[in-house]
């Protein structure tokens, strides 16, 4: 982080260019863009990590060589050149997954390649690195990334807090606790999500209303 | 090759692993569309539709991926034969029932973006279903699909007239609302095993 940190001191005015992405705009949280990996994959903090990054990695390259094609590409097959660059990069990112562990490939399963189809990677191509310069859309793309892997992260931690009794695998409470079985299944993602998303909402209003 | 039968395979994709309420598959038009029944249903047989053609497309292009021995190629061309079935259906659809195509709007283009679809081509190959079992699957999955969009849209209509407090409303309500529904779905574990 404190690398991308620098860079964005360094013009000033692209600051707000990567903040944005971190908190008023975060993806999940506010935008509701990309759910479908969100609730799947983060039952535990370390997939939900490794899920964000990937996807921060996706949006990053794709975000990159969109905003580097925005001049030649015709307008009527944008759309689909934007899914084929994303393509291109999930199937990168697919097959060095595979090579670095095999066992977080296997927890993540299909949902790496299911990339392609997360809206925030193509909203981002469409309504952001289309119409600006490639410095800017790898702001754009890194503030998006890491709100997006922080979103996850919120979740996946919760969650497996609850759920596991423990963080990254280390379990945090005695012998006698309890888990909660439901927060690992499917159900539990739905009502994790409602959750964070009515304190958003929450601490929202009282910023207008003060 | 796996010795499932038919019918287990249809109950196991459209009420065990229910694509929207087990696997978290197309969320998005799950959460967008939902808020009347008409659209949800309307929606619901594009869906089915675009899931059978393609899945039946994905069958055929594994089979020839795995001939040239080219298998990085799938997910590329999974997506290239998705979008453009979409686009048939959009023209489609445009052409025989205007209304329709206007009330769908965006989220027609946007089957393009649902992971319910892509996942069932890469599920069925996972799987190494057969062509007959790969149709079964797809059909299951867009049944389960419509069955979960229909639910989530009648009790959402519901909800409509009910006071809940502000901060709740819109779509931390349709999470609840889908959370606990997915609860119920836990119930239908263990059938067609």
């Amino acid at each position: 982080m404190s690398n991308n940190d620098s860079t964005s001191k360094q013009k000033v005015t692209s600051t707000d260019e990567f903040i944005k992405g971190l908190w008023r705009d975060n993806p999940v949280f506010v935008q509701v863009l990309g759910m479908c990996p969100v609730l799947a994959v983060s039952n535990t903090a370390e997939n939900a990590l490794a899920m964000g990054l990937a996807t921060a990695f996706v949006l990053l390259m794709s975000n990159i060589l969109v905003s580097l094609l925005r001049n030649f590409v015709p307008k009527q097959v944008r759309i689909a050149s934007y899914i084929l660059i994303i393509a291109t990069f999930v199937t990168v990112t697919d097959y060095a997954i595979q090579a670095i562990s095999v066992e977080l490939h296997k927890s993540l399963g299909a949902f790496i390649s299911l990339i392609v189809v997360n809206c925030l990677i193509l909203s981002r191509a469409e309504a952001f690195a289309s119409k600006n310069t490639i410095g800017r859309s790898i702001l754009d793309a890194l503030g998006m990334g890491f709100g997006f892997t922080l979103a996850l992260f919120c979740l996946g931690a919760v969650r497996e807090i609850l759920g596991n009794g423990s963080i990254f695998n280390v379990p945090l409470f005695s012998e006698g606790y309890q888990s909660w079985i439901v927060m690992i299944l499917p159900a539990g993602g739905f009502f994790t999500l409602a959750l964070w998303l009515l304190i958003i909402n929450a601490l929202q209003t009282r910023k207008v209303k003060s | 090759m796996n010795t499932e039968s038919l019918g287990s395979i249809f109950l196991n994709a459209a009420l065990v692993n229910n694509f929207v309420l087990a696997y978290f598959l197309g969320i998005c038009p799950f959460l967008g569309v939902s808020g009347k029944m008409e659209t949800a249903t309307k929606m619901g047989g594009a869906v089915m539709f675009v899931m059978l053609i393609s899945s039946m497309s994905a069958y055929g292009i594994h089979a020839f991926l795995v001939s040239i021995d080219a298998p990085f190629l799938q997910l590329i061309s999974y997506i290239v034969v998705i979008a453009s079935t979409v686009q048939l259906v959009e023209m489609f659809i445009k052409k025989i029932s205007p209304a329709l195509f206007k009330s769908l709007g965006i989220f027609l283009p946007l089957i393009t973006t649902n992971c319910a679809i892509l996942g069932v081509a890469l599920f069925q190959t996972s799987k190494g279903y057969g062509f007959l079992e790969s149709v079964v699957y797809s059909l299951g999955a867009g049944a389960g699909f419509m069955l979960a969009l229909v639910l989530i849209a009648g009790i959402r209509e519901q909800m409509n007239f009910a006071d809940v407090p502000n901060i709740s409303k819109g779509t931390a309500l349709t999470l609840f609302i889908a959370g606990i529904l997915s609860l119920c779905f836990m119930g239908f574990a263990g059938l067609g095993a």
